[in-house]
């Protein structure tokens, strides 16, 4: 062997093994404490920050039936009011400062992608009730530069308010517009030393925001780790009005109504697999 | 050699104040937007982002622009770009110090800004933005200031210089690049969605960076203190023009693609910008002036008279450099909102506060840039 040929093929196995070495060194790098205090998962193992999962992992989904919804006059207004005292949500009254995880909006708006051309009059009165879908592909945790919105074993995109810079480049990358920021103070007190904005109360389970952070839908992580349902869906009682589960699990509920009913996506073409799906 | 800095007349210090009044007003206005949140800016839900990281876009291409002249100068040994290398190398510290100045004062939690580098992100465009940023500052202030010192101690300029200098030059179109991929790589902003960014991004800035440049240098030939010298302000002109047409260029097949094709996405955010939405038209008039003057900057800078003539030429560039900015630095990143996700239209006004904080934040470049020019002057040509 030539003395180049040699060096060659030296210089190619230090690289192959270099190859092999940086994306393990690299990854041991990236989940370096990340056994971080997350909400609703505090105490339970970090499994969190950045990792993918998997069609064989389990993937939170909901099904929402709109038929269902109308035929129960104010019924998706109590799935707001739910999630609403549950997460404190403020209110705020104005369309700047807004926040919601969950909230009513027409067909024509919350299908934009779908042509309108001609729709019949009952799908135009459609009550629609959107939020986070909790992506397959979320591009908003593929743009947050700190991990502080991440894909949790659930397959639910979780918020780490702790983490979060507020650079907003994840209200940007979500197409769905699902995520609020928060504009100013939350916590902030009236004269009588009772909070501003959160006229029902507050839930002592569940933390404040501080400014400065974004936040969103979070699919009840804390609940349903606790083996109860979504406080939207539990707010729908028996009208199965909304269907959660595990979309993942051929034998859940949800994968049984996703396999005998017709449902639609919100902008399947921007390639994130939304895992809320729709009854029209 | 940083004692040059406090040399000057009464015309440079009453500058120095002024930018140091501009500052602290921009600085007040910050410790309150500090405190309240940014809900005292115009940004909304549905406008996220509104004029600093619009600021911060245009001024990575102010950043980039120079290295215009260290091309020429350090790769093709072009020497008539000699004498003015360093003010490139100079701007593209002042202008990437505002990158970073505008970024932080849009953070919603700016004193965890250090969270990105404790959980480094590589999926993450911003993560690598700020890698680029950093890196091109550290190379121009290194490069600058090592070429300057071996000046001011009348030696030949060190060996590690020459290396670094010519990293430089692709470092500069990674910056830019890297931060059209915080856009481009947006499903759903379909304005933004497109594969032509970087490069379009790359011709503006090698329009807008090297015009500034040149305003600055007439305005200091005026004031008697430094001539570039005509060869070098010529070829300069020429490479304006070339990427500003190119730009145009660039502008145009946006243009083409989005109407010949007829996919309402891609119509909907022009539709908005140039001839407005449902009575929604903040931008309407702007954007068209902004292209209005962008097309006649270079026209006229197409005719002798106007080229050799410095008032015209200052004049013609400034043009350019106005029309670069309300393409890039207003209409860009506050359009790339509208229509929102549900086809609805929310407008954005920035707010006094706003405004005030990134004058500031101007001023605060404004203030570096003359710092590091004067003592490039003094010590590069013992001038005023
Ligand atoms: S809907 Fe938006 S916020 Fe929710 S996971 Fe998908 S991209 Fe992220
Ligand atoms: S605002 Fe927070 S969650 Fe969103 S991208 Fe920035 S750091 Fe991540
Ligand atoms: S799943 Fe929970 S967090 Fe999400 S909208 Fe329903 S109640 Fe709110």
């Amino acid at each position: 062997m030539d003395v180049k040929r040699r060096k060659f093929l030296k210089i190619a196995g230090l690289s192959a093994v270099a190859g092999l070495a940086a994306p393990s060194a690299f990854n041991l790098l990236l989940n370096k404490g990340e056994a971080l205090a997350t909400e609703g998962r505090s105490g339970a193992k970090s499994e969190a920050h950045g990792e993918k999962s998997g069609e064989t992992s389990r993937q939170y989904g909901m099904v929402i039936d709109l038929e269902r919804l109308q035929r129960s006059p104010g019924l998706a207004e109590k799935c707001i009011h739910a999630c609403n005292t549950e997460h404190n949500i403020p209110q705020y009254n104005n369309p700047k400062d807004e926040i919601k995880w969950i909230w009513l909006d027409d067909y024509r708006h919350s299908f934009p992608e779908h042509s309108q051309y001609k729709k019949n009059t009952a799908l135009a009165k459609l009550p629609v009730v959107l939020l986070c879908n909790h992506c397959a592909h979320p591009p908003c945790v593929r743009a947050c530069p700190t991990k502080a919105t991440f894909k949790n074993s659930d397959g639910v995109v979780m918020m780490d308010y702790h983490r979060c810079i507020g650079c907003r480049f994840c209200m940007a990358a979500c197409p769905y517009g699902a995520r609020s920021f928060n504009w100013r103070r939350p916590r902030e007190k009236d004269a009588n030393g009772k909070y501003k904005f959160f006229p029902d109360g507050v839930n002592p389970e569940f933390p404040m925001r501080m400014r400065g952070v974004v936040e969103k839908c979070n699919f009840c992580a804390k609940r349903t780790l606790a083996g109860r349902l979504p406080a939207c869906v539990e707010a729908c009682g028996d009208s199965k009005a909304l269907v959660f589960g595990d979309i993942n699990d051929p034998k859940s509920e949800i994968s049984q109504v996703l396999k005998a009913k017709y449902t639609i996506q919100r902008k399947p073409a921007a390639g994130t697999e939304p895992s809320v799906f729709y009854i029209i | 050699m940083l004692e040059k800095a406090l040399e000057g007349n009464n015309r440079y210090w009453a500058w120095i104040f002024f930018l140091l009044g501009v500052i602290t007003i921009g600085g007040l206005f910050y410790v309150h937007q500090f405190h309240y949140g940014l809900g005292s800016t115009g940004m909304s839900r549905d406008v996220s982002w509104g004029i600093y990281i619009a600021q911060f876009t245009f001024m990575v291409g102010v950043a980039a622009g120079g290295v215009m002249l260290a091309l020429p100068l350090y790769i093709h040994d072009y020497k008539v770009f000699g004498k003015i290398a360093i003010l490139g190398e100079f701007m593209a510290i002042a202008a990437v110090a505002m990158c970073l100045m505008f970024i932080t004062v849009d953070l919603g939690q700016p004193m965890r800004i250090m969270n990105v580098l404790l959980h480094p992100t590589p999926h993450s465009m911003l993560f690598w933005d700020m890698i680029v940023l950093n890196g091109y500052l550290f190379l121009n202030v290194v490069c600058g200031w090592g070429i300057l010192h071996s000046v001011y101690k009348e030696v030949p300029p060190p060996k590690w210089a020459k290396p670094l200098v010519i990293l430089s030059v692709p470092w500069a179109f990674s910056i830019h690049t890297v931060t059209a991929f915080l856009y481009c790589g947006l499903p759903g902003r379909h304005f933004w969605l497109t594969a032509i960014l970087a490069p379009r991004f790359l011709a503006s800035a090698f329009a807008a960076g090297p015009a500034l440049l040149i305003i600055i240098a007439l305005i200091m030939k005026h004031m008697g203190c430094f001539d570039p010298g005509k060869e070098a302000i010529q070829k300069l002109t020429t490479i304006i023009i070339y990427a500003a047409i190119t730009n145009l260029f660039f502008v145009g097949l946006e243009f083409f693609t989005a109407y010949y094709s007829n996919v309402p996405e891609h119509m909907a955010t022009l539709n908005y910008l140039f001839w407005g939405v449902d009575g929604h038209n903040s931008l309407v008039y702007l954007m068209r002036f902004g292209m209005f003057i962008g097309i006649a900057g270079i026209i006229m800078l197409l005719f002798q008279k106007f080229r050799q003539s410095d008032g015209w030429l200052g004049f013609c560039l400034a043009l350019i450099f106005a029309s670069l900015w309300i393409d890039k630095g207003v209409g860009f990143v506050l359009a790339g909102f509208v229509p929102n996700p549900f086809d609805r239209i929310t407008e954005y006004y920035p707010t006094l506060s706003e405004i005030s904080i990134a004058l500031g934040v101007w001023a605060a470049g404004a203030l570096i840039l003359t710092l590091l020019y004067k003592i490039a002057l003094k010590v590069e040509f013992k001038e005023d």
